[in-house]
């Protein structure tokens, strides 16, 4: 299972862009991916975005997360 | 990997048994592709750059760890986008990158390829172990190892999509839940998965959805057809799958590091002095049945790849499980 | 001082070595014996006396928070007082590279001076070689130390003391160290700083609270897997930490998924790790109070079960066992 993160889109200079993980600013090549902008969040693998995150998509989950530890909290 | 990191076996039920299937690129990984890096390194000229999970495999004689110290000019990197810079800087040089994983890794190969043409640098090669996912997910099934449904792996889906699982729900009646990294997404995963078994209902279902779209990234397939072409290919405890592996397509051969050296590939072997890493791998057998795990076997002396990787299925289990906390 | 870069002249004994041993002096302020005679007289507090010694050899020698000497003086000085020992004199000998600016030789010395300083000891004495170009990375330097402590504060070094019940408590965020270094070899920009700090102070409050505290160690190299895992080896008990209260900085955090590092293996050079016993609570309190404890948590116990074994209960609530490092750290994919 390869290892892959979230980075939010700083900015874009060509086929780089400067992103940020968790406070590191990185420079990731983004020759693989569609239409990023400014603001997105891409998986970083091995210094290559691979992938759009869908927000909505990724706020359910994290919506369904929080859910499930108010119940696990509870109970 | 992150199943043990998050501790969830530990979790679970008895009657859920979770198998790592050969999902780690470095443990299905011939032995004599690392004794082809080796060789790599010791030609004048070369510059073998590495990422980190490659540099203590143990190879037939010797690790790449091993003649780094000996002093052969071997560095590790982060991405192949470093290797690609590092040709820049040293045009003199011939920089050789082992090219592992599936299909996650395998379009960064392709994508640093393509970059090097347009550049004009002509001293930047690729070793291509690269392979692909689906074959080998059948092949498990036909050797008859006994499943209930398959937990897919989310990052080679991203690129991928979900459609290359098709075939496995379709031919074999086994469902298949693509899934995320995240310990929540993982149990999510398993609980759909229990449920479709339990309905009787294989189905193909994408839990990690944020990520994975059901085509996957076609601008990512695309360059990865340019550049690779399928080969058969040999996988540690499985052996020769048809058109399971990536190789350089002609268009594109200047860039094969194969042509640096004369001698011929060595011929692939599961013997590998008692370590039953094949069949582990293939889930017929835990790392606990192995004589050598964590007596001749160990992290720091492994003598399969399987304890190399700390992904790998035994250094896993004897990081994380040993003992069955 | 004549030269503005080392030359193998400055390690002959003659007039340059004298020059350099003046600017020493200077600034560790001790003209008597120590610049000049072949060894340190000094006295003795007690006729218990703990002594140590390092090397530092850190590549780049400067990094975000910190600088080869100010390390070399905190990991001497911790060394000490996580013994229980009160540090009070330290030696300090540098290997310099032909051809390093004296410059920045004199920046180091000025931050060892300082370091010391702050951490109550005195450089008494040291020495100076000079290698060829290539023969050394800039520098290398190597400091011992040597402190006094009571009679009852004898084993804590050893951890014999320490039962099942025991809390386990550490002084903030782990493996800042490491990936400060890390970060400015491999130019990644980010505000993570080395926690680099003489540790004597805050550990000479919390030994002055009661006489809770059972075993001491900084968790230096192989982190805090590695000092868990040599203690749960050595005493046969179990150790559990609980991954929730662990403090770890966001950002670190994030590089260590980026790069598939574990944060328990990183190298702090700030950070000790305090097992106690009854009384636990106060010396908390004297920790957290403290500047370089603000962030101190109890994040573990010790157990019967599972001995000789450290578990992490993680933030899920699985378990897994910790194991010491195998080897360096690498940058990995998978
Ligand atoms: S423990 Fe070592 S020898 Fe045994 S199967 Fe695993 S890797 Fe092979």
């Amino acid at each position: 299972m390869c290892l892959s993160i979230p980075a939010e889109v700083l900015s874009i200079d060509g086929d780089m862009a400067e992103v940020s993980v968790g406070g590191t600013m990185y420079n990731a090549s983004i020759r693989l991916v569609e239409d990023v902008d400014v603001g997105d969040f891409i998986l970083i693998h091995s210094g290559y975005g691979i992938a759009k995150i869908d927000e909505a998509e990724a706020n359910d989950t994290l919506n369904l997360m929080q859910e499930i530890k108010k119940k696990a909290e509870r109970s | 990997m992150s199943i043990h990191k998050f501790g969830i076996p530990s979790l679970l039920p008895e009657n859920i048994k979770l198998l790592s299937g050969p999902g780690c690129p470095v443990c299905v990984t011939s032995r004599y592709f690392i004794d082809d890096t080796v060789a790599c390194s010791k030609i004048d000229d070369v510059i073998l750059t590495t990422l980190g999970d490659l540099i203590r495999v143990p190879g037939t004689e010797t690790s790449l760890h091993e003649e780094k110290s000996a002093g052969r000019d071997i560095r590790i990197v982060y991405s192949v986008l470093d290797a690609i810079k590092i040709a820049q800087d040293n045009r003199d040089k011939k920089i050789v990158f082992p090219g592992i994983g599936f299909e996650t890794t395998a379009p960064l190969s392709a994508a640093a390829i393509l970059q090097a043409t347009e550049i004009g640098l002509d001293n930047f090669y690729i070793l291509s172990a690269h392979k692909i996912m689906p074959p080998v997910m059948a092949a498990l099934i036909d050797e008859g190892v006994n499943i209930d449904g398959y937990i897919c792996p989310g990052h080679v889906s991203v690129i991928t999509g979900t459609q290359i699982y098709e075939p496995i729900v379709k031919n074999y009646a086994l469902g298949c839940v693509v899934s995320g990294f995240e310990p929540l997404d993982i149990l999510q995963s398993i609980y759909m998965l229990v449920h479709q078994i339990e309905k009787g209902q294989p189905e193909l279902e994408n839990q990690y959805c944020r990520a994975v779209k059901p085509e996957g990234n076609i601008k990512a397939q695309k360059m990865m057809y340019r550049v690779f072409k399928t080969r058969d290919d040999w996988w540690r405890g499985i052996g020769i799958i048809p058109d399971s592996g990536l190789s350089l397509t002609d268009e594109f051969k200047a860039f094969d590091a194969g042509q640096l050296f004369e001698s011929l590939p060595g011929t692939h072997s599961d013997k590998d002095k008692g370590c039953i890493c094949g069949e582990i791998l293939k889930g017929l057998k835990t790392p606990e049945d192995c004589p050598l795990f964590s007596k001749a076997c160990t992290p720091v002396d492994p003598v399969g790849a399987c304890m190399v990787s700390s992904e790998g299925s035994c250094a896993a289990w004897y990081k994380y499980a040993r003992g069955a906390v | 001082m004549s030269s503005n870069i080392v030359t193998l002249d400055h390690g002959s004994g003659g007039k340059l070595t004298m020059d350099l041993i003046k600017m020493f002096t200077d600034y560790f302020g001790n003209s008597g014996p120590s610049g000049m005679a072949d060894s340190a007289v000094v006295d003795a507090a007690t006729n218990i006396v703990a002594f140590t010694t390092d090397s530092y050899v850190v590549n780049p020698i400067h990094f975000p928070g910190g600088d080869i000497g100010k390390l070399a003086v905190c990991g001497t000085v911790n060394d000490l007082a996580v013994s229980g020992a009160v540090p009070r004199y330290i030696s300090c000998a540098f290997i310099l590279e032909e051809g390093l600016k004296i410059s920045e030789l004199e920046q180091i010395v000025e931050s060892m001076a300082k370091t010391a300083k702050a951490a109550g000891v005195i450089i008494v004495t040291g020495d100076t070689k000079v290698v060829e170009r290539g023969a050394c990375d800039r520098m290398f330097i190597n400091t011992s130390g040597v402190g006094f402590l009571k009679q009852k504060h004898r084993s804590i070094g050893l951890g014999i003391n320490v039962k099942p019940g025991d809390k386990i408590l550490i002084n903030g965020n782990i493996g800042d160290h490491g990936l400060a270094v890390l970060s400015i070899r491999n130019s990644f920009t980010n505000d993570i700083k080395t926690d680099c700090a003489p540790l004597n102070n805050l550990i000479e409050n919390c030994l002055a609270v009661n006489d809770s505290i059972h075993f001491m160690r900084d968790a230096t190299r192989g982190g805090l897997a590695a000092v868990l895992n040599e203690l749960a080896e050595k005493i046969g008990f179990g150790v559990i930490l609980i991954e929730n209260s662990i403090p770890l900085a966001e950002n670190t955090r994030g590089l260590c998924e980026f790069l598939g590092f574990d944060p328990l293996h990183l190298a702090n050079e700030g950070k000790v790790i305090i097992v106690a016993g009854e009384g636990w609570e106060d010396i908390l309190s004297t920790m957290k109070s403290h500047p370089f404890g603000k962030e101190s948590q109890v994040i573990g116990t010790i157990v019967d079960k599972h001995p000789c074994r450290v578990v992490l209960e993680t933030e899920i609530g699985g378990s897994r066992i910790i194991d010491i490092p195998a080897g360096m750290q690498l940058p990995r994919i998978c």
